[in-house]
């Protein structure tokens, strides 16, 4: 009888805190087109597999009268369910509940429940809607971000950490989601930035919409800040299932084996390329032409769109594409898709995934607002990356691969351990204009028809150089193969390289150019 | 985000002599220009509020010489003069609230 009444008085004390920030402040959530935060772990988890802790946390501010304020679960909710079946750690803030603001305790629950996944060897998920730091408990909120952060860079590399964008997440807030491996943001609900339109108005005398400062559209095609765009919520998390379909768990496991599928038909490898290096094609149908089912999971696909980046499996484990993209600004390398480049091959190299890269592009932008921006650093994290990951790491060069843009695109030099080449490639030091102006720039000038004999020179330096068969010659490149053979060597390429293992000196870490 | 597959490649980028076919960046050209520093005009480097001008037209001054304060971000900022010259115009009164990048000051630099 008297367990009975203290399980009732359980279920009352868990009905209160289940209310959140009360109806009014839910009716408003729901009106902005947003789920709660509960319905929004349950939306992403396993069906009946989520389990709250610390439902119960109070908060300790005194000041300003806070201590007559009770705010239910402090404005965040974590726990623990599975995604596929396999664990992971979630938190939630809550908007409804003092606009998910961010004091002592709320932080707490957040800290411990990444100390769990990070002891647990599971992912992170975290689920970002909130005003900011709870002014109301001072420095309290700034050690609460703090400890946050710290947690965010130790776990970097050792568990997959996921950031949700789904609703405002300004000011320090959004160092937590940018030091994390993947952010995803939904049109029209996720804000991002670091001083708002209001503090932008008043300082800087600048009139701008939040939309247009920091919205999901800004974020995934201007400043590269998120990975994942998607249209609604429900589209958001069908998108994270699937991210997590393809990575391990963690920096000690492979990804999960699936069975092998072929590609579809519809993509015809030989008539995607045209033979012309100067003509364009979409490098995303070379991709789906090898990948088991064509499925290939792309990340980033609205900015720096000259290189793309993604997953997709090969016969059943997981890969990571580089690819330069000839229909965009001649799939050049430049700073921002240099720092796309270079942080994806990281996270490759970080998680066991073999890296693929497909090699199409006449070197790096010219301009001065290139090299004003920093080309030189921001195109060195290219070489850094691919010369430091140690997975196993192929190569395939389908036309152009000229100057530095060679080397850097997982080259042999810096240790790639297949490389292939299409009979179409082009490996050289710059492309044949280029070059037979600079090496045969006496011979025409000093010709009576300079322009014949410029061509004349440019034809000879194409049929001398611009193929694969001078780096063959070499070695640098393994072999030259037939484009409909890419996909049996890159399987066989995985295979072999199962038990891949290479020594480098012992040391804390590098300094890479970042 | 949306239209990814509604544009054709049809500009062209010149790499090292080759022309190639692509699609180019809406305000490709515009991020590219790149305007020479011109010392004799001095602008705002930030949005603020004047709060004194030290100078008259026609007045002579040395390099780092201070020419006005702007007041931004709860700074008072002092603009110097970058060399050596004669105040040909001042585009601004105290008090007077500025943004970015505005043209406060005009200079005839001596010849050196």
């Amino acid at each position: 009888m008297g367990l009975k009444r203290k399980i009732h008085e359980l279920q009352k004390r868990r009905e209160e805190v289940l209310q959140g920030g009360g109806e009014k402040a839910v009716q408003k959530q729901v009106s902005m087109g947003k789920l709660t935060a509960r319905e929004r772990i349950v939306a992403l988890l396993d069906k009946g597999s989520f389990n709250e802790y610390d439902m119960f946390v109070e908060h300790e501010a005194r000041d300003f009268d806070m201590d007559k304020k009770t705010l239910y679960g402090d404005g965040v909710i974590v726990g623990t369910g599975t995604i596929h079946g396999r664990p992971v750690a979630v938190f939630a803030q809550d908007f409804t509940v003092a606009g998910g603001s961010l004091g002592l305790m709320h932080s707490r629950k957040i800290t411990k429940i990444m100390d769990h996944a990070l002891k647990m060897r599971m992912p992170l998920i975290g689920i970002n809607d909130s005003g900011g730091a709870r002014i109301q408990e001072g420095v309290n909120s700034l050690a609460g971000y703090g400890e946050i952060f710290y947690r965010n860079t130790i776990s970097s590399g050792v568990i997959p950490q996921i950031s949700v964008i789904l609703g405002p997440c300004a000011g320090g807030a959004v160092y937590s989601p940018a030091l994390t491996d993947f952010v995803f943001v939904v049109d029209n609900i996720s804000k991002m930035f670091i001083t708002g339109p209001s503090v932008i108005k008043t300082v800087l005398g600048e009139d701008i919409s939040m939309e247009d400062l920091g919205g999901a559209n800004i974020h995934s095609t201007i400043t590269g800040n998120a990975h994942f765009f998607a249209k609604n919520e429900k589209e958001c998390f069908g998108q994270i299932q699937k991210l997590l379909s393809f990575i391990p768990w963690n920096n000690e496991e492979k990804s999960q084996k699936i069975a092998s599928k072929p590609p579809r038909r519809d993509y015809k490898i030989e008539d995607i390329v045209p033979a012309d290096p100067k003509l364009p094609y979409d490098v995303r149908d070379v991709i789906k032409a090898v990948v088991d089912d064509s499925d290939f999971f792309e990340i980033m696909e609205g900015w720096a769109r000259n290189l793309v980046i993604g997953f997709g499996r090969m016969g059943g484990r997981t890969v990571g594409f580089v690819a330069n993209q000839p229909i965009y600004l001649a799939g050049v390398l430049d700073v921002d898709s240099s720092d796309k480049a270079a942080r994806f091959i990281r996270y490759c190299d970080a998680f066991n995934i073999p890296i693929i890269t497909l090699v199409d592009l006449p070197g790096y932008l010219p301009g001065v607002d290139q090299e004003h921006a920093g080309v030189i650093r921001h195109g060195a994290k290219v070489l850094y990356a691919y010369s430091e990951a140690t997975v196993p790491k192929m190569t395939v060069i389908i036309r152009k691969a000229y100057g530095g843009g060679y080397i850097a695109m997982s080259s042999r030099h810096l240790r790639a351990d297949f490389v292939f080449a299409w009979p179409s490639a082009e490996i050289a030091v710059m492309g044949p204009e280029g070059a037979a102006n600079i090496i045969f720039r006496k011979e025409i000038s000093e010709a009576e028809d300079p322009e014949k004999m410029r061509k004349q020179k440019v034809k000879e330096y194409k049929n001398k150089f611009a193929n694969p068969y001078v780096a063959a010659a070499k070695g640098y490149v393994d072999s030259v193969i037939e484009p409909g053979e890419t996909r049996k060597l890159l399987l066989h390429a995985i295979e072999v390289s199962k038990n891949k293992v290479i020594s480098v000196p012992k040391k804390k870490h590098g300094i890479p150019p970042f | 985000m949306e239209a990814k597959k509604e544009k054709k490649p049809t500009a062209f980028l010149n790499v090292d002599g080759t022309e190639y076919k692509t699609i180019l960046p809406e305000d490709f050209e515009q991020l590219r220009k790149y305007h020479m520093p011109e010392p004799e005009h001095i602008r705002s480097f930030i949005a603020g509020t004047i709060q004194k001008v030290n100078v008259k037209e026609g007045q002579q001054v040395k390099k780092g010489e201070k020419l006005l304060i702007l007041e931004a971000m709860k700074m008072k900022n002092r603009v110097l003069a970058p060399l050596a010259g004669k105040v040909r115009k001042v585009y601004v009164k105290e008090g007077e609230n500025v943004i970015k990048n505005q043209l406060l000051i005009k200079l005839e630099l001596s010849k050196a």
